[in-house]
């Protein structure tokens, strides 16, 4: 890790998390996790949670750790996986699966790209004792990919493809990642954008409107945009 | 006579042979350019979050080179970017090199392996190998007095980062200011646009136009190009400027760090509008370029050299380059 990093605290973490680790999660804090993971994504949810598809794998036993990923992967003949780099997909779209994949998984870690909104981490992470890692630059697939010792297995493959499978990863030192909400529901992403938002009146001073304007700046649907 | 012909021409097997050099070449190795504009923004982003973002992107790039594994999962959708030389000759000509374009597109996607990304927008069917209806795009320029094919290709992923808007000349440098601070802003939080990014601008064409320009000035020119008319040049130099002033750093975190170039390219449009696109080229910058000669021989680079004088040209003929861009400078 460079110089920069130093300034950052740094944690390593087995799965299944338990609940002193979540706890004591700070966000800011660089992580890097060893143990198992699986990867979810909207194909997993909906096959679970809206078709009632019984999962392939007892979650409770295998893992509290949902990665929003899909691989760079390819499957060799000998039915072995060959993962090059893994890196994660926007989470914001996820949000209105997660409520029920906690409750009935036991999901307590959310690994992703981009974080939730203050209102998801309110209304859905922090009752569900859950918190937000988020991968680092968008991304660090070789690093990450690095970090993936066996690929355990791979459910839903032919139905779902490779992109959307459930991929079951068993990880060793696999990072960084960040803590971006932790169980109070704070948010580094929430934090900086506060931050930021406080001088963007002052980037526009003294730019004059365009003369057409477009839905978003009105959202009155009705109204006319010239 | 025929043999010596023959001689000249560029084989199929060679092109597909590149294809695929070229495809793994772009998923590992970042860009010398783009590596190069990176660690100068380290040197100078006083926002540690966003400073470590870069160092680990860093780290991920070497590692990425060592393992000869892809330096991001996104693959993006692989794509191709052809300039043919107006004297150079083909094997089966374009439909041959549409064809092996496609294999290699496929045969990549196993071997390196990159994300089969590619599905079918309803049914979201997903053919694992990158290669469907419409994809992978292949588009082509020409270069006069040339017997080379230029073949590039480019990796772009990201659901976020391009816009496009019409706007009027009446809207002046400020339109476009601000329509740029837009994109950037809804893109940048969270860093959705995985910046510090190449950022191309279209402006001007007709709406197809404007994007197709945004989008090759984003990927086809390095950073640190500057566009051959003053005038451009000196709008890509503020916008640069602008977009590193909003207070995003890398994954939007508090800093300086979102572009790492600005790439303008114009087109003549319609004397009433001033349509602008805006593009956002991620972290992971892959591009790579093969040269095919007609004796064979195949060069590689990561500078896809696409805006040629010839494309840029702003006359009638073509006198050579003389008078390409009125008002170049120089």
């Amino acid at each position: 890790m460079g110089e920069r990093a130093d300034k950052l605290k740094q944690v390593r973490l087995q799965t299944p998390v338990s609940d002193e680790d979540i706890a004591a999660l700070e966000i800011g804090s660089v992580v890097f996790l060893d143990g198992v993971i699986y990867t979810a994504r909207e194909r997993v949810y909906e096959k679970i949670l809206n078709d009632g598809e019984t999962p392939p794998v007892d979650f409770a036993n295998l893992s509290n750790v949902n990665f929003h990923c899909a691989p760079a992967a390819a499957c060799n003949d000998d039915g072995s996986y060959n993962v090059g780099a893994v890196t994660a997909t926007a989470s914001f779209r996820f949000a209105k699966y997660l409520k029920r994949w906690f409750a009935e998984t036991g999901a307590r870690v959310i690994i992703g790209k981009g974080g939730m909104s203050q209102k998801h981490y309110d209304e859905l992470f922090v009752p569900a004792g859950a918190v937000y890692l988020t991968t680092v630059g968008y991304g660090t697939g070789a690093l990450l990919g690095r970090g993936i010792k066996h690929v355990r297995a791979v459910n839903w493959l032919d139905e779902l493809g490779i992109a959307q499978a459930m991929w079951i990863l068993e990880l060793e030192n696999f990072g960084p990642l960040l803590v971006e909400s932790d169980i109070h529901g704070n948010s580094l992403f929430e934090r900086n954008n506060a931050e930021i938002n406080e001088r963007v009146e002052s980037l526009y001073e003294g730019l004059k409107p365009p003369a057409l304007r477009r839905f978003g700046e009105t959202r009155d649907k009705t109204e006319e945009l010239i | 006579m025929k043999d010596q012909e023959q001689g000249k021409m560029i084989r199929a097997d060679a092109i597909e042979q590149a294809a695929n050099r070229i495809m793994s070449n772009a998923a590992i190795d970042i860009p010398e350019d783009y590596l190069s504009g990176i660690r100068a923004m380290i040197d100078t982003e006083k926002g540690d979050l966003s400073a470590f973002v870069l160092e680990a992107m860093l780290e991920n790039w070497q590692a990425a080179s060592e393992d000869r594994r892809p330096m991001c999962a996104d693959s993006g959708l692989p794509r191709y970017y052809v300039k043919s030389g107006n004297e150079a000759r083909l094997e089966g000509g374009f439909v041959e090199l549409e064809h092996r374009l496609r294999r290699a597109t496929a045969q990549a996607t196993h071997d390196i392996p990159l994300r089969p990304n590619r599905v079918h927008p309803i049914t979201r069917q997903d053919n694992n190998n990158n290669v469907g209806m419409n994809a992978p795009e292949i588009e082509y320029s020409f270069e006069p007095d040339a017997d080379w094919i230029d073949i590039t290709t480019v990796h772009k992923g990201g659901l976020f980062g391009s816009d496009y808007r019409m706007l009027f000349p009446g809207d002046g440098i400020d339109g476009i200011k601000r329509f740029f601070l837009d994109v950037l802003l809804a893109f940048g939080k969270r860093g959705l646009a995985c910046q510090p990014a190449i950022v191309g601008v279209g402006l001007g064409g007709s709406k197809d136009t404007c994007m197709m320009l945004g989008k090759q000035a984003a990927c086809l020119r390095t950073v640190g190009s500057n566009h051959p008319q003053a005038e451009v040049a000196k709008l890509e130099g503020e916008l640069q400027e602008l977009g590193n002033r909003t207070g995003l750093g890398a994954m939007g975190f508090k800093g300086t760090s979102t572009v790492v170039g600005c790439n303008i390219e114009v087109g003549y449009t319609h004397t009433g509008g001033m349509p602008m696109s805006v593009h956002c080229f991620c972290l992971s910058s892959r591009r790579a370029t093969a040269r095919l000669h007609g004796d064979g021989s195949v060069e590689y680079r990561t500078d896809p050299q696409w805006f040629t004088p010839y494309m840029r040209r702003n006359s009638v003929g073509w006198d050579g380059g003389a008078g390409a861009v009125a008002g170049a400078a120089e």
